[in-house]
């Protein structure tokens, strides 16, 4: 396991969530690493580029500048080189309806960021757990849904 | 006559490890005491040769031993829950202690120690996984894979599915087939 990292990319404009994200996994001490945009612009120019490492999980903040999640997450839904990325749709709360319509889109995991430090460590971790569970499993991609 | 001599353990090991690697042309990098990373994968053939090159000095490679038992966990418990003539009528425990021939101590340790879960975890989710393709594939109702995954009780499944997931099976039900009516139009 050790050696398996799990890449990981969060594009969120608010600049403390970006910061506790990167503090959370690096005290959770898993085999990842983690990159940051700032927009969904940023994110997709790179993405887009050929020979870009895909994270295994991406997690999109919805309200983003230039381009929000939502427009992301179709652009990568729509485009099969993106097939084996998990998209972990990371937000401030919304209505059931919005979340249900996340995961319609594509979305594999919907987090409410949590308030505190320590919530967010855990919740964290259960997505990289969840997600190494499929990957190791062999487990259909197709119906894997999580909420936290 | 005696000479008394003095080794360091690593240095030796490490030497072995190099002069084994080199024999084989194998490129690598010696990351740590125990620990050894290659530029590219090793190919199977390879790595019985390396193995083979090892055995005399009783060096082996430590995770394939652990993996190996933890894969054998992992199909014992599918073979549990997707064969429905095992009946298992014992606690899942000792189903696999008995049938691997450890202690569910030693499993269990090993297990969460390769995995990042636990066993426990990973019947449920295998269930859990279980119930989404019975729903989408064959359309079963809650009360019929309840039965057929020997749930005490749909509340019972209908909870541990909304545990696991964070939604409810329907709400999947719902989401799923959303997504194939959006594929179609």
């Amino acid at each position: 396991m050790a050696t398996d990292l799990t890449h990981i990319i969060l594009a969120d404009d608010d600049e403390d969530d970006r910061l506790f994200f990167t503090d959370a996994f690096e005290e959770l001490k898993m085999s990842t690493a983690v990159t940051t945009y700032k927009d969904g612009v940023y994110l997709m120019d790179y993405l887009n580029h050929p020979d870009a490492t895909l994270p295994h999980i991406l997690f999109l903040d919805l309200n983003m500048p230039r381009k929000s999640g939502m427009e992301c997450l179709k652009e990568i839904k729509a485009n099969k080189r993106f097939d084996h990325i998990a998209i972990a749709i990371y937000s401030t709360s919304a209505s059931d309806e919005d979340i249900e319509n996340t995961f319609v889109q594509g979305a594999n995991i919907y987090i409410k960021k949590p308030s505190d430090f320590g919530k967010l460590k855990k919740v964290l971790s259960n997505v990289v757990t969840t997600n190494w569970q499929y990957h190791t499993n062999g487990l259909n991609r197709d119906q894997f849904l999580l909420k936290l | 006559m005696n000479l008394f001599i003095k080794f360091d353990f690593n240095t030796v090991c490490t030497t072995v490890l190099e002069q084994c690697l080199e024999q084989l042309e194998i490129a690598y990098k010696i990351v740590g005491f125990g620990e050894v990373s290659f530029p590219k994968p090793l190919s199977e053939a390879k790595k019985k040769e390396f193995l083979a090159l090892l055995a005399p000095y009783q060096i082996e490679i430590v995770e394939d031993h652990k993996r190996i038992l933890v894969q054998k966990i992992k199909d014992a418990i599918l073979e549990m829950i997707y064969d429905e003539d095992t009946e298992v009528q014992v606690k899942s425990s000792v189903y696999l202690s008995e049938k691997l021939g450890h202690s569910y101590g030693y499993l269990s340790n090993l297990f969460s120690e390769v995995t990042y879960t636990s066993i426990e975890n990973f019947i449920i989710l295998q269930k859990i996984e279980y119930t989404k393709q019975l729903i989408i594939q064959e359309n079963l109702s809650l009360t019929e894979i309840a039965y057929k995954l020997r749930y005490s009780s749909v509340a019972h499944l209908s909870t541990q599915f909304k545990n696991t997931t964070g939604i409810t099976p329907s709400a999947f039900q719902r989401i799923i087939a959303k997504r194939k009516q959006n594929l179609s139009t």
